[in-house]
């Protein structure tokens, strides 16, 4: 095997120095009732050449070549090439958790100008290193809400990400707490609603822009959530906050969502790194991972974990969370990819993505189709009436190379002829052109 | 600069290394040298509020070092009358001065009676004897 | 060095958008629209990838060097495993296609989730948690699914962990909504079975368990745990952390355990990427597979599809199917070993026991046993005799050239120094790490202070923890900076010129 390097003298001379005869002998505190006796029953070993082969024949039975306008959490951005560049450095690649500052001082900066990045596009005062997605820092923030109120109520937007709320419910009952949902009207969420629902709440979590691509009136729902005693939680595409407002400044008390979009390819869901930042009164309370400056021996700045007491492994069952990692390396890719970017790049690329998703609404409003929701301002998503069921225009488009969207009847009982249509920067007009045909 | 070992002989004493300054119907109440050491430099005190209860046997706050977490345990029932305001800001203070500038809380004993069931100097070196 | 905020220039950009010319831009609602720009970095693309090689070099991994660091199984992470990962098939893909767009992808879930349960000898996988902690916590939730669906739910609310265990076990247990009972290790290090006897009864959910410990010690009475929680109806849980030490050898289920995740970023090479991803799959018996996340990988005859009819299921715990790039990488890196997987960990167990035995002079060794894939030492004896601490051996190692062991974990252990060197390392290696403890078990002697003072050969000197924790600086403050606070307004202005 290839990736071993003792040869059998080596063995030989090992076995000796421990005192044993054997490979075998090393395992003697094993009982034999739990002992293994056959050889493990799984494909034989290939070697590169053939790895390579086989794993060149997987991928090709996935389909990659149909135009995307498939969104709905997972975006087809580009990723630049020096992304993957830093990526591919083994330093950071193949390390460990900064345990040991002294070892570990790139990772440990890239992270603080990574929670500096997230400060700076939420409007938040603290942002973790990071969690798993944009559905588990859902689940995080409502942990920090409960424990912050003392509450037990969450309410979540029907128009929030369905996977978000779905992971929220699946948490809930072992946090002790109950979900409501806030229905949407016409593709947005009315705050009088959310500010009915949100007595006695621990948070309101909406998303911004909402599922189906419509900016909500954010500030208002904030307020609901506020008056009521609730932690106000904006779910945020970091792609649209330089053209959106953060929701630091429109009251929010954490922001949240899938980093996905920023650095990283699709990659069939993961993996992908979550958002978390919060304002500094939840600091002691955030899950996951924090890094700090501080300086050396010698008065130098350095950069530690810090603040290490909320977590499991000093805190144990009283922690604020169970996690041990973050999602380190695609943070990273993320920071990469919005320092590239800086301020004006960002600010242009949501431009271009809503100039784009404008004109394909346009387009398809010409072409005699209606739109589910008429009469709201989106983002880079919208929501398309096909006319058929979606599924099925779905199909007819697919069969002339345009992966058109997504059916949102899979979620939203009443919309089954809606497809929710994304469109990035990577998407042309002639792409679009082909979309318009492939729906006809 | 911590404080060198020392444990005063009018205080009242908890197994959990909490001692009790009883002074009428109210305590101060502060962590022992030897919780401070073993704690080393503390970063954070997590106070109660004032006009909280707090109750003999339970925990009332927290302290922490980089690396460690400590529950603080009441030795006596009562209701917070007042929180060092110089311990949340400097919590080195309680490495410094454990029993002096470094004390936690004042309360307002709801069960005097509780005194009888703490620890002497004498039983309480006997607690860090086994520690 | 900088941090890239202070290497920010007005008017600076590392890549261009493809721009709006012939487009509308639609107008933002005013009370929506951003007005003060985020304050990202401003740099040209060779600057940027500058500033992160940079980091890079103040950085040690794996391909650096040896990396002993026990518990987190920092084996070697094959190029080519990268390579694949990136093929446009696989990045390019969505997770909502239709299943038909992805049955590559499905198929190689399917094969991966086959040698899961080949390696673990139960019945059914969820891909879906991220991580060994998510795939904890979604153990736990089964506990509670299964329970519930039995009518016992709200009688069983203990979960056993014992005192040697990661803290992310009583963490998931908090999480879970489940109550904690502690139980002892004995002198040999293993589960005390009187102490356990006490306190396994009707109230009890399950044990969580990862075998061999951390201490690096296969329970001997595993068979007699099990007997014991499966006779008061309760399940096992197997915290599959040290996962590395028994591929092939001894499989979870046969010990009894009913669920198991497998840390795909440990034991099958996962690179950690300086704290993640990882993947945490978990595998159970029979009676909890109804309970599972969803969706599922399921297989018709030719054909691959994802299951979300699953009426019991407890839901998602993650969006999609899971981190499908650890996938990838961690079937590419089981499919380099095949059945060798079994060499594997009776290398990685030779390696430690190697370590062991030439080291257990110098270093205190608590339990006088051979180890599994890792070990645990104690500095008890030189901070008594020497001052010297587990952690100045650790930061002297640095200057050696390795990475530290783990320190001060288990809790059971004092001056724990936790050392597992996988199955990837040379014997030159190993001896070179022999040669550095001993010679720093020497320098404790004489000249402690040399210890003490260590790292002398690192970008930085030993960082001042307390400072940090006290007064938090969490994100670079712009405003201490005038220089880039000036820069800063100075792009406001642009861009509200624009």
């Amino acid at each position: 095997m290839s990736y071993l390097s003792l040869t059998d003298a080596d063995r030989e001379q090992m076995l000796a120095t421990i005192g044993v005869s054997s490979v075998d002998d090393l395992f003697r505190d094993i009982p034999a009732g739990v002992r293994f006796e056959r050889e493990l029953d799984v494909p034989p070993a290939l070697t590169e050449a053939e790895l390579q082969r086989h794993m060149e024949e997987l991928a090709a039975k996935n389909v990659v070549d149909e135009i995307c306008f498939l969104g709905a959490g997972i975006y087809d951005h580009y990723v630049p090439a020096v992304v993957d560049a830093v990526l591919q450095r083994g330093e950071l690649l193949t390390a460990y958790t900064p345990y040991q500052p002294e070892m570990s001082q790139g990772v440990l900066q890239a992270i603080f100008e990574y929670q500096t990045a997230i400060c700076e596009l939420t409007g938040m005062d603290v942002s973790n290193a990071s969690g798993y997605d944009g559905t588990t820092v859902a689940a995080d923030a409502c942990f920090v809400a409960k424990h912050a109120t003392g509450r037990s109520k969450i309410v979540v937007t029907e128009a929030t990400s369905p996977q978000v709320r779905q992971v929220v419910k699946t948490y809930a009952p072992g946090f002790g707490l109950e979900v409501v949902e806030v229905p949407h009207e016409g593709g947005a969420t009315d705050p009088d609603r959310v500010r009915a629902s949100a007595d006695g709440a621990a948070a309101v979590i909406f998303q911004q822009p909402n599922f189906f691509g419509v900016l909500e009136s954010a500030p208002e729902l904030a307020a609901a959530a506020s008056d009521a005693g609730a932690m106000p939680i904006a779910h945020v595409d970091l792609v649209s906050l330089g053209v959106l407002e953060a929701p630091g400044a429109y009251g929010c008390a954490m922001a949240i969502g899938e980093g996905q979009s920023a650095g990283n390819a699709m990659s069939y869901g993961g993996p992908h790194y979550g958002f978390l930042a919060a304002r500094n009164d939840y600091v002691r309370r955030l899950p996951g991972r924090i890094v700090g400056e501080t300086v050396d021996a010698d008065g130098n700045r350095g950069f530690v974990l810090t603040l290490q007491t909320r977590e499991q492994h000093i805190r144990r069952e009283k922690a604020t969370s169970n996690i041990t990692t973050n999602q380190t390396l695609l943070a990273l890719a993320g920071l990469v990819h919005l320092s590239l970017l800086g301020p004006q790049g960002l600010r242009e690329l949501g431009e271009t993505c809503m100039a784009l998703a404008h004109h394909a609404k346009t387009e398809l409003q010409a072409a005699g189709f209606e739109l589910a929701f008429p009469e709201r301002a989106t983002f880079k998503e919208f929501a398309v009436r096909t006319g058929r069921n979606a599924r099925e225009a779905l199909t007819r488009a697919r069969a002339r190379g345009v992966y058109a969207g997504y059916p949102l009847g899979r979620d939203y009982p009443g919309l089954d002829d809606a497809l929710l249509v994304a469109v990035t920067e990577k998407r042309t007009v002639d792409e679009i052109a082909r979309l318009v045909e492939a729906l006809a | 600069m911590p404080a060198s070992e020392s444990y005063p002989d009018d205080l009242l004493y908890h197994p959990e290394h909490d001692w009790a300054r009883i002074e009428g119907d109210e305590a101060t109440l502060g962590v022992t040298w030897f919780a401070q050491d073993a704690l080393g430099e503390l970063v954070h005190y997590e106070a109660p509020d004032v006009g909280s209860t707090v109750t003999r046997g339970s925990s009332y706050g927290e302290v922490e070092s980089v690396k460690a977490v400590s529950d603080l345990i009441s030795p006596l029932s009562g209701e917070v009358l007042e929180v060092n305001e110089k311990v949340v800001d400097a919590p080195e203070t309680v490495n410094e001065d454990p029993y002096g500038e470094g004390w936690l809380i004042r309360i307002r004993l709801s069960s005097p009676d509780e005194r009888e069931q703490l620890l002497s100097l004498d039983d309480y070196r006997k607690v860090l004897a086994e520690a | 060095m900088k941090l890239i905020y202070e290497k920010s220039q007005p008017g600076r950009r590392g890549i261009g958008v493809p721009g709006t010319e012939g487009l509308e831009v639609p107008d933002v609602p005013a009370e929506l629209r951003r007005e003060t720009p985020p304050r990202l970095p401003e740099i040209a693309e060779p600057e940027v990838l500058r500033h992160f090689t940079e980091l890079s070099t103040r950085n040690f991994g794996i391909d650096t060097g040896f990396y002993p660091l026990g518990s987190c199984t920092m084996k070697y992470n094959p190029r080519v495993n990268e390579r694949l990962v990136g093929l446009p098939g696989f990045a390019q893909l969505h997770p909502l296609v239709e299943d038909d767009a992805a049955q590559g992808a499905l198929e190689l879930e399917w094969h991966l989730q086959q040698i899961l349960l080949e390696v673990t000898g139960l019945d059914a996988v969820s891909l879906q948690p991220a991580a060994g902690s998510q795939g904890e916590l979604t153990g736990l939730m089964l506990f509670h699914a299964y329970f519930r669906d039995r009518g016992e739910d709200d009688q069983r609310r203990k979960v056993v962990i014992p005192d040697t265990a990661h803290g992310t076990n009583p963490a998931s247990v908090t999480m879970a909504g489940y109550e904690l009972t502690p139980v002892k290790t004995d002198a040999r290090g293993n589960i005390d079975v009187e102490d356990l006897r006490g306190k396994v009864d009707e109230h009890t959910a399950g044990l969580m368990l990862t075998n061999p410990s951390t201490l690096g010690l296969f329970d001997e009475n595993i068979e007699q745990i099990g007997r014991i929680f499966h006779d008061a109806g309760a399940l096992m849980y197997y915290d599959g952390a040290n996962l590395n030490a028994v591929c092939g050898i001894s499989r979870p289920g046969d010990m009894g355990f009913d669920v198991v995740h497998i840390n795909l970023h440990k034991t099958f090479s996962q690179p950690h990427g300086g704290g993640g991803p990882g993947g945490g799959p978990i595998a159970v018996r029979d009676i909890l597979e109804p309970f599972l996340p969803v969706p599922i990988v399921a297989r018709d005859g030719a054909t691959f599809r994802l299951d979300y009819d699953r009426p019991k299921s407890i839901g998602k715990v993650r969006a999609f199917s899971g981190p499908f790039g650890v996938f990838v990488r961690s079937y590419a890196f089981m499919r380099s070993y095949g059945p060798g997987l079994r060499e594997m960990s009776e290398v990685a167990v030779l390696n430690a026991n190697y370590l062991l035995a030439k080291l257990k002079g110098a270093y205190e060794l608590p339990y006088e046993r051979l180890c599994m894939h890792e070990f645990v030492l104690s500095a008890r004896g030189l901070k008594r005799e020497h001052g010297v601490s587990a952690l100045d051996v650790a930061k002297r190692l640095m200057d050696y050239g390795f990475h530290p062991p783990t320190i001060y974990f288990p809790l059971v252990v004092p001056e724990a120094l936790m050392i597992e060197p996988t199955e990837s390392e040379a014997r030159e290696t190993l001896d070179a790490f022999c040669e550095a403890m001993l010679a720093i078990a020497r320098e404790a002697v004489d000249e402690p202070e040399v210890v003490h003072s260590a790292p002398h050969s690192r970008p930085v000197r030993r960082l001042d923890e307390v400072r940090a924790a006290k007064n938090p600086v969490l994100r670079f403050r712009f405003e201490d900076h005038p220089e880039e606070q000036g820069a800063g307004d100075r792009q406001l202005e642009a861009q509200k010129g624009a």
